[in-house]
This record gives C-alpha cells, sequence and structure tokens, in this order.
C-alpha cells in the first residue's frame, strides 16, 4: 500500500456575499496517496475547484474563508501554515493548472520568463540555468524548436500548446503532487486527447500524483484510478474507477452516468435527465443535498444528511436509500 | 422520424471568405477561407448532425445558410427558392421559416428585456399577433418549452443556463419554423442539464416536424440526436454519412481520429479502443494547406494529397467523403 501525502480532513469553506453567506465546501475529507491520480468530478458550483484551492490556500478572504478542517502534507497542515510558508510549497511541492490557460499566462511577458520565474524562486537557479531547465521543459512538453520558442509570447501560442506550457511550468520544480482543475475543458477533443496523453506519460515518468478535476466523466474514466463525486459541496460517492462505472450506487452518480450518451452505444434511448437545478447553498444544509432532485427521496432524507458509508470494499456512499431496490440503507 | 426525401435545404458549393485588410489604405491582402465550397442536402423532418473543431468553420456555415452572412459564392435553396437571390421582403418573410438556437444563452438574451419581450419579438417584428394575443401566444410558448407562463415578466439574469436555453428555444419556436439551426445549444451547459434540453429538442422534433441542423463538437451528443452527419474540418466537408454508418465505419482519417479521441465513460471500454492521436494543430484557414485540407496532420498522406483537392464523392449511396486514399 503507498504511503498518503496529501490528508484533508473536514474542510469547510465560506463566501460573503451581499445576499448572504454561501456554503461552498461543507465538511470534505479525502486522501491521496503516492503516485495516484484521483479524479475530482461534479457540475459547476459543486465545490470541486473551491476544495482545491482551499487546500492550497489560494481563497480569496475576504469574501472567502475556510473556516473548518485540515490538510496534511508531508506531516504539516498546509491550512495552518503563514502565506510565507505555504508559498514554499505551492508550485514547489504542489503545483496547479488551470482550465484556461489564456487567462493563467501573463500576456506581456515572453513564456521564457514566465517559466524561469520559479526556476529561480523556488530552486535558486541563475538565469543561464533556469533558461536551460526552461527550454529541457518545453521539449518534454512537445514543443518543437524549444529555445527559440521561449521568446515568444503567450498570444503566438495555440490553445493547445498553451496548456502544455501551463504543465511545462507546473512540472519545472518536480512537485509531488500535480492538480489539475479542468485542464482540457476549453481545448478541442484531438487536443484534449494529446494533453490527456501527455500528463499520463509525465505522470509515470516522474512518479507524481494527480488530482485531476472535470466535469466530463468520460475524461475521467480513462485517467484516473480513484474517483470522488461531489455535489452541493459534499463528497457524495467515492469508490476506484472501475468500481464506480459498473457499479454506480449515488442517485446522483447514478443520474450523470445515464444523462452521457455513449459513443459506443448499443441503439439509440432517451436521455435521462435529472430535473430541477443544483443547489444554491445559503445555510449549510441538514438534508441531503439531493433530495429536491432525487427520485428515491424519502422521508429521512429530508431530515437529515446522510454520512459517507462504505457499501463495497473501497466504496463509499453518502445515501439513506438503497438505489438497487429502492429501499431504505440498513 | 420522418423517413422521406423531400429535400427541405440545398445548398450548393457554398463558400464564405472573410476579406484580411492591412496597411494604411487598407488593401485587401487576403482572405479567411471560413466555408470553403460545401454542398449537401437536408430533408424535411431530419437532424443533420455538423461536427468539427473549432475553427472548422461548422458555426459560419450556419450562419451563411441564414444569410446573417453574404455568402461569398454558391447558392442556398430553401423549399425550391434561392435564398441567396432574395431580397427585402421576399428574404423576411422566408426568415420567419428558418430559425436559430445560439450556443451561449448568457450572451444571446437581451438583458434589458423580460421574457415575455423577448419571446414575443419576433411575433410584433413579423406582425403576426397584436396586444393580448401576443401575451397567449408567449404564454403558450413557455407551456411547450416546459417553463411557467408566469415567468414572461421576469428578466434574464434570474434564470439559469438551461432556463435561459429554453427562452431561446422558445423565441425560435415563436413563428412556428419549419427548420431550426441549433448552433452549439448544450455546450455552455453542465451535464445534467444537457440532458434536460436535448430531450426538449426531441420532443419538438416530433411535436411539431420540425428540421435540425445540429451543430456540436461533442460527438457523443450528436451521434445521439442526428439521423445524419456531417463532419467538416478547414471549411470543407470531409464526410456525410447516416449516423449508424459513419460511428461504426468511418473512412476518412480524420473522422476516424476524431472517434478515436472521444473519451467514453466506462474505464473497460476506454482502455480496450485503439486510439489515433493527431500530432499538431489545425492550419490557419487564412493560408490553407495544399490539395487536402487534413494532410498536415493525416498519418497515411501521400505525395499526391499535396497536389489535388479530393471530390467530395459519393462512395457508397448515401456516404459521402472527400479523401484520395479511400476506394
Amino acid at each position: 500500500m503507498p504511503d498518503t501525502i496529501l490528508d484533508v480532513q473536514g474542510l469547510e469553506t465560506v463566501f460573503k456575499t451581499p445576499d448572504g453567506t454561501i456554503h461552498a465546501v461543507n465538511g470534505v475529507s479525502f486522501n491521496l496517496k503516492e503516485g495516484e491520480t484521483l479524479g475530482v468530478v461534479g457540475e459547476s458550483g459543486c465545490g470541486k475547484s473551491v476544495t482545491m484551492l482551499s487546500v492550497l490556500g489560494l481563497i480569496p478572504n475576504p469574501p472567502g474563508k475556510v473556516i473548518a478542517g485540515s490538510a496534511k502534507f508531508a506531516g504539516r497542515d498546509l491550512l495552518k501554515m503563514s502565506n510565507d510558508e505555504i508559498r514554499q510549497v505551492r508550485g514547489a511541492q504542489i503545483s496547479m493548472i488551470f482550465q484556461d490557460p489564456m487567462t493563467s499566462l501573463n500576456p506581456v511577458l515572453t513564456i521564457g520568463r514566465q517559466l524561469e520565474e520559479p526556476l529561480m524562486l523556488h530552486l535558486g537557479m541563475s538565469k543561464k540555468q533556469a533558461s536551460e531547465r526552461a527550454a529541457e521543459l518545453l521539449s518534454m512538453v512537445g514543443i518543437p524548436n524549444a529555445k527559440e520558442r521561449l521568446k515568444d509570447y503567450p498570444h503566438q501560442y495555440s490553445g493547445g500548446m498553451r496548456q502544455r506550457v501551463m504543465i511545462a511550468m507546473a512540472l519545472s520544480c518536480s512537485p509531488q503532487i500535480l492538480i489539475a482543475d479542468e485542464p482540457t475543458t476549453a481545448l478541442d477533443v484531438t487536443i484534449q486527447a494529446q494533453i490527456m496523453d501527455l500528463v499520463k506519460r509525465l505522470r509515470q515518468e516522474l512518479g507524481m500524483a494527480v488530482i485531476w478535476i472535470t466535469h466530463d466523466l468520460g475524461v475521467v474514466a480513462g485517467l484516473a484510478q480513484r474517483v470522488i463525486v461531489m455535489y452541493g459541496g459534499f463528497i457524495i460517492e467515492e469508490a476506484q474507477v472501475h468500481e464506480l462505472y459498473a457499479n454506480p450506487t449515488h442517485p446522483y452518480t447514478i443520474g450523470l452516468l445515464g444523462s452521457l450518451p455513449r459513443l459506443d452505444a448499443k441503439e439509440r434511448t432517451r436521455l435521462y435527465s435529472i430535473e430541477g437545478l443544483p443547489p444554491v447553498l445559503y445555510q449549510k444544509p441538514n438534508a441531503c443535498p439531493f433530495a429536491p432532485r432525487c427520485k428515491w427521496a424519502m422521508e429521512r432524507c429530508w431530515k437529515e444528511n446522510p454520512a459517507l458509508e462504505p457499501v463495497a470494499p473501497e466504496h463509499r456512499v453518502a445515501c439513506w436509500v438503497d438505489t438497487k431496490t429502492g429501499r431504505p440503507r440498513s | 422520424m420522418n423517413a422521406n426525401n423531400e429535400v427541405l435545404l440545398r445548398v450548393e458549393d457554398l463558400k464564405m471568405h472573410f476579406p484580411i485588410y492591412r496597411g494604411v489604405f487598407q488593401r485587401q491582402v487576403g482572405a479567411v477561407r471560413a466555408v470553403d465550397g460545401v454542398t449537401f442536402d437536408v430533408y424535411r423532418g431530419e437532424t443533420l448532425g455538423l461536427v468539427g473543431e473549432s475553427g472548422c468553420g461548422k458555426s459560419t456555415t450556419g450562419r451563411t445558410i441564414l444569410q446573417l452572412y453574404k455568402p461569398t459564392a454558391g447558392n442556398v435553396y430553401f423549399e425550391g427558392k434561392n435564398l441567396v437571390k432574395l431580397k427585402g421582403e421576399e428574404m423576411r418573410q422566408m426568415r420567419r421559416k428558418m430559425q436559430m438556437i445560439f450556443q451561449d444563452p448568457y450572451a444571446s438574451l437581451n438583458p434589458r428585456m423580460t421574457v415575455g419581450q423577448l419571446v414575443g419579438e419576433p411575433l410584433m417584428v413579423h406582425n403576426v399577433a397584436s396586444g393580448a394575443e401576443i401575451a397567449e401566444r408567449v404564454a403558450h410558448l413557455l407551456e411547450l418549452v416546459n417553463l411557467n407562463p408566469a415567468f414572461a415578466s421576469r428578466y434574464p439574469h434570474e434564470f439559469s443556463g438551461g432556463q435561459r436555453q429554453r427562452i431561446g428555444v422558445a423565441r425560435a419556436l415563436a413563428l412556428n419554423p419549419s427548420f431550426i439551426i441549433c448552433d452549439e445549444p448544450i455546450s455552455a451547459l453542465d451535464v445534467s442539464i444537457q440532458a434536460q434540453v436535448v430531450n426538449l429538442l426531441e420532443d419538438l422534433q416530433e411535436q411539431f416536424n420540425l428540421t435540425y441542423l445540429f451543430i456540436a463538437h461533442d460527438l457523443s451528443m450528436v451521434r445521439h440526436i442526428s439521423k445524419r452527419v456531417a463532419v467538416m474540418y478547414l471549411g470543407v466537408f470531409v464526410e456525410l454519412a447516416d449516423r449508424d454508418e459513419l460511428y461504426a465505419n468511418p473512412l476518412h482519417p480524420y473522422t476516424q481520429a476524431l472517434l478515436s479521441a472521444v473519451p467514453i465513460p466506462d474505464p473497460i471500454a476506454d482502455a480496450k479502443r485503439k486510439r489515433t492521436i493527431l500530432e499538431g494543430d489545425v492550419p490557419s484557414p487564412a493560408n490553407p494547406p495544399s490539395g487536402c485540407r487534413f494532410r498536415t496532420r493525416c498519418p497515411i498522406a501521400q505525395p499526391q494529397c499535396a497536389e489535388s483537392r479530393p471530390e467530395f464523392r459519393e462512395i457508397q449511396p448515401g456516404h459521402f467523403v472527400a479523401c484520395h486514399l479511400v476506394n
């Protein structure tokens, strides 16, 4: 069994808005093993990005605030670190790539300058060393003629290449954990396939752990070993990837998988649609957040919020109903 | 779905080139060949899916068909009339029959108009209803798209993405069109909401015998909703076939690569597939490669591909493909 390198417990994050306090993350606990790829799945507003930003201390305060929980990394709690301390971790040991590679890169600085910055800052390299290493990194992520292209500006790169630059930058200090927040959502499918292939290859070469945040259950199926499904700021299901797709158990997971048309479907069926909308949580819910959209919902679901309970080895679900039988889970 | 073979829309060698101007005198120095000669038919009552990567010209094709852009060359026949030649009042009358649903429900609805005004606007512009009649029609249209008619006095910002897209659908339906171009109507929506909108579009098609041109980049969704599917690359059609035929037996190397790049939400099936990963990016449509447009990324390209442009020909009944190497 590989060691756990990141252990998050009871994380809660809120945002103060003029309309009230929004409870974005409501007690999320998960861990990440060495060298593992963890998929985090959910729709917009389910708290998947906020969870990761909270762990890295990247929630702007105000309006946001992490009000509870711990995130143990290498024996230390990331949430208790000072700004200066966590800055040593961010980008060096844990790095993150974002959805939109255009807005994540500074348009008025060359790609080279942006790649060299973390190398000089975290690894104390000289300008010359950093420049050489930057060229190596660019060619590692498959950009031809790397030395010349260091002098280019972000607008001279295509969307797929910009995302490669972001990956090169994230990997520049050989992090132990790479957090990827919907890195392929803005890209075309053929480019998405290139990026997924690249991350798989680099993961093997460098032996790092990856957290891949996405709303696309197809992407996760090809990439992750373990999957967390989030809804309304809670983890509602967690399982090994094969188990989750063979045996989806939470009504929301079942609905999500059913609402996807499949490329390999044998015949055409009507799509299963989950009626209603995801919640906006002005209060920390004391009922199951999915109950208003759930076709299995029963009395208890409206009164108590279920906790994550094991239903099979390494498979945990937060639901009062046994969706196989439609009866309460004993 | 209606299986008759009445051609509702015929597109012939349609071209849309956007000029590029440079210099002090704004001389034209080139053109972006967004759509560069596409020919196809759409049958009444069917859904034709149009897929391709961003920048391949699929949205421009849709807009040029509706004469929202003035085409550079080519003809568009709708119910036998050539739209390119129509002017003024005649064109206005035709517009009633052809509508469009846009990608971004946040940008395509005027934030200063109420839902009632938005949905009622087409009725007013075309003088088909007035006063209380409009309100009645609007209420009926909102019901059709499963929205509460009482919402007519609200503004778009009060609605979620999926609800806004329903407003867009109601607006498109207002004039009883026979043909609707859906330009990526679900790309901006969450997964669970996408299914709601797609199911709605299917129900409405059955109810009103609508014909759709469904533009999307999501190949799984296009397969789900379409009867026939066309694949576009850099301004040209590379393949067109019945849905099942295209997905089971793709002939063009681009279609094959595109299909193999789509992730399947099942780890076992996904691991079993053979993947073709294309190298590089789509070239610029301002300066497309000579001969076959796809040859710079094609895994099986031959010297002849650089010399002449492959003809878009019917290889089997109903299966068109543009490739020199397919026999």
